[in-house]
């Protein structure tokens, strides 16, 4: 009984997930071996830093990454960037400043004053809010990208399945939305991003294969780490955590047994 | 607190306390001496699984109000930076919720203990209320604190939740969006609910501690109800609570932690639903509202009934049933191990508990295994309220229970009675 609630909430996980039964129907999604999952998964490094690569010069064009700083990439458990490293990329994002000595905003062509970022700034958004994002992407608003993985049934696989969806023929009778594009693994197949990686569109420093496999998966690795950053960390605190209660529990059943021993 | 106390103060200081604030003799009454049935088993032991669930609960929750903010623009940044930036926040955020829903796994079980094992039944019914009581609260705060991290399932929980006070309009019209706007603080869901629900997310979980406190006070007053459900009859039946049940409690609530621990460093996100890390926004409404997976058998059960007013009151009925229960069960007979027939209709009580959370968790028109959830979700409902206001009385009067056992004692160590302590 003590497992019968866990239990049903499997069930219901497994049951409803759906079958490609009619139009519009999401397809089952791909699923791949990824290497921050198990109870000793840690991210993989060279994809984080290719995807890193990946957001910053594909995504990064109508994605913001808002709740990411830049520090956070030279930390533990990330994608491992030195810290000059980091830092230089940090410098390379314009950042809107405050006001300067004489309390201007804007320059003396009325654009707002600008900055280098520092370790302290997050990724600078896109666009300047959310009407301008609509605006200059038909309608359709691109999701901020810090917490994507977290926010998608299906995870790392869903995002994984989405950007590397595209180019599939629609089924005949399926007439794809003007301005939109087909992606079987979008719920109603019309999707408004339009397909985003091509095979060797980035080329990676290190000259690592760059199918559109390779970027979709070190992308997804990058946004995974961007969505839960103390995953290694939590992943290292349990299995000490594990370790302790056991032999905890080992000792308090000897003391149960020991103090009980006379009783029965 | 049965009985007469036995403390005896040893030293000067002890002696002087114990003449003005005996609080060591109540301690000493309450959790070293108080005799406690020999023959509890494991499912006993989640009072005090339950006692530590909430303390967690209240030490984590402490702890990130203090860096969370009850603001609509803010919360949902708030609980991000808590994940990011706050030392080992996202540790006390995980465990505070799964700690949600550990403890009410807890009291589920708990409370499918009490009504197997007949402990509801006199002398204990205050006791069992107060437990409803518990229960209900903890309801309350559970489904409060849901809404605080703003995201799309907690504006969208608080928005159906609350709108279920404006069927009331039906009764007397516009009292129930007169209440719902009250409830509010504006005209929909926002700011104001926010931080009042925030307020009441830190205040009920000390008035659950109080009305522990009562539940407690209640218990020691008649003492453990035990697995066969019949009266301690001497000394010989029962055990000091201390060192026998700190030591079977302590074990338990080991083994428990580890399954807690499973889910906090392992699956932290998989009792939470995805939507909940997209901010709230009122414009766009998720494709299913569903609550969390331990208030899915009411939700069910709302949503069977085509009428809303009616399914408000299914939902308000399913719950205050839990208080009548002492007086449904008309059997002289408190455990189930001696009641044939009703051992076997608890069982399906349980599974029908399960199948009205799986309802629940579906949408509303979906067909699962060739059969339209609703309907299922009705004929769970009709169960449920059946098994506790026709089974309960009608089982009692039919059923002849097997033979009851003379004594605990007897029971558990056979004939030859001779108990060491």
């Amino acid at each position: 009984m003590r497992f019968a609630l866990p239990l049903g909430l499997a069930l219901a996980v497994v049951a409803s997930a759906p079958g490609l039964a009619a139009t519009g129907d999401q397809m089952p999604l791909k699923h791949l071996e990824w290497s921050f999952e198990g109870p000793f998964g840690t991210f993989n490094r060279a994809d984080l830093q290719h995807g890193f690569q990946v957001y910053k010069e594909v995504c990064s064009a109508c994605h913001s990454l808002n709740r990411v700083a830049f520090h956070t990439l030279a930390e533990e458990g990330g994608p491992g960037f030195s810290d000059p490293q980091m830092k230089a990329i940090a410098a390379g994002y314009k950042i809107p400043a405050g006001p300067n000595d004489k309390g201007e905003t804007v320059d003396d062509k009325g654009q707002p004053l600008m900055r280098s970022g520092t370790p302290a700034d997050h990724f600078p958004a896109p666009f300047a809010n959310d009407d301008a994002a609509r605006a200059a992407n038909g309608g359709a608003l691109p999701p901020d990208l810090s917490v994507i993985v977290k926010a998608r049934p299906g995870g790392p696989d869903y995002v994984y399945s989405i950007i590397s969806g595209f180019g599939q023929k629609p089924p005949p009778g399926f007439k794809v939305t003007d301005g939109k594009y087909y992606n079987p693994y979008f719920i109603g197949w019309n999707i408004a991003m339009p397909p985003p990686l091509t095979d060797n569109q980035v080329t990676f420093v290190d000259g690592a294969p760059a199918k559109i496999d390779d970027e979709a998966k070190a992308v997804v690795t990058f946004l995974s780490w961007a969505s839960e950053p103390h995953l290694e960390d939590r992943h290292r605190m349990g299995l000490g955590v594990m370790v302790f209660l056991v032999v905890l529990s080992g000792l308090l059943y000897l003391s149960y047994r020991r103090v009980w021993r006379d009783a029965h | 607190m049965s009985g007469p106390s036995t403390y005896v103060p040893q030293t000067d200081l002890t002696r002087w306390l114990d003449s003005r604030l005996p609080i060591l003799r109540l301690a000493h009454d309450t959790v070293w001496t108080f005799p406690t049935p020999r023959n509890l088993n494991f499912w006993y032991a989640f009072g005090a699984i339950l006692t530590f669930c909430l303390g967690v609960q209240i030490v984590t929750g402490i702890v990130l109000a203090m860096h969370y903010v009850p603001n609509a623009g803010l919360a949902f940044d708030s609980v991000e930076n808590i994940m990011r930036d706050v030392n080992y926040g996202w540790l006390l955020r995980y465990v505070h919720s799964n700690g949600a829903s550990m403890f009410f796994l807890a009291v589920y079980v708990h409370m499918f203990r009490g009504l197997y094992y007949g402990s509801y039944k006199a002398p204990r019914e205050v006791l069992w209320i107060l437990g409803v009581i518990i229960y209900l609260l903890m309801v309350v705060t559970a489904f409060m604190g849901y809404v605080l991290p703003w995201g799309q399932m907690s504006f969208w929980a608080a928005t159906v939740i609350t709108n279920l006070f404006t069927s009331l309009d039906q009764v007397i019209p516009h009292l129930g969006s007169v209440i719902a706007t009250w409830l509010w603080g504006d005209f929909a869901v926002g700011d104001a609910t926010l931080n009042r629900f925030f307020s009441l997310h830190y205040l009920l979980p000390f008035v659950i501690a109080a009305v522990v406190g009562l539940h407690i006070w209640a218990l020691h007053v008649p003492g453990n109800n035990n697995p066969l459900g019949i009266d301690v009859k001497g000394p010989q039946d029962s055990l000091p609570f201390h060192p026998y049940y700190t030591a079977k409690d302590a074990f338990y609530v080991g083994l428990f932690a580890i399954l807690f621990a499973v889910l906090v460093f392992y699956a932290p996100e998989f009792v939470g639903n995805p939507d909940n890390n997209i901010p709230a926004n009122p414009l766009v409404t998720p494709t299913d509202i569903v609550p969390e997976w331990y208030l899915l058998p009411f939700y069910a059960m709302l949503r069977s009934v085509p009428q809303k007013l009616i399914g408000v009151l299914v939902l308000v009925g399913s719950l205050l049933t839990l208080a009548f229960i002492p007086w449904l069960d008309w059997s002289p007979v408190r455990s189930n191990r001696f009641r044939p027939l009703m051992k076997q209709l608890f069982w399906v009580f349980v599974v029908d508990c399960i199948v009205l959370g799986y309802c629940g968790s579906q949408s509303v028109d979906a067909v699962r295994f060739g059969m339209p959830m609703v309907v299922v979700a009705r004929v769970a409902t009709a169960y449920y309220f059946a098994f506790f206001w026709l089974i309960m009385p009608i089982v009692g009067l039919i059923e002849t229970p097997k033979p009851l056992p003379d004594s605990i004692a007897k029971s558990v160590l056979g004939t030859s009675a001779a108990p060491a302590e």
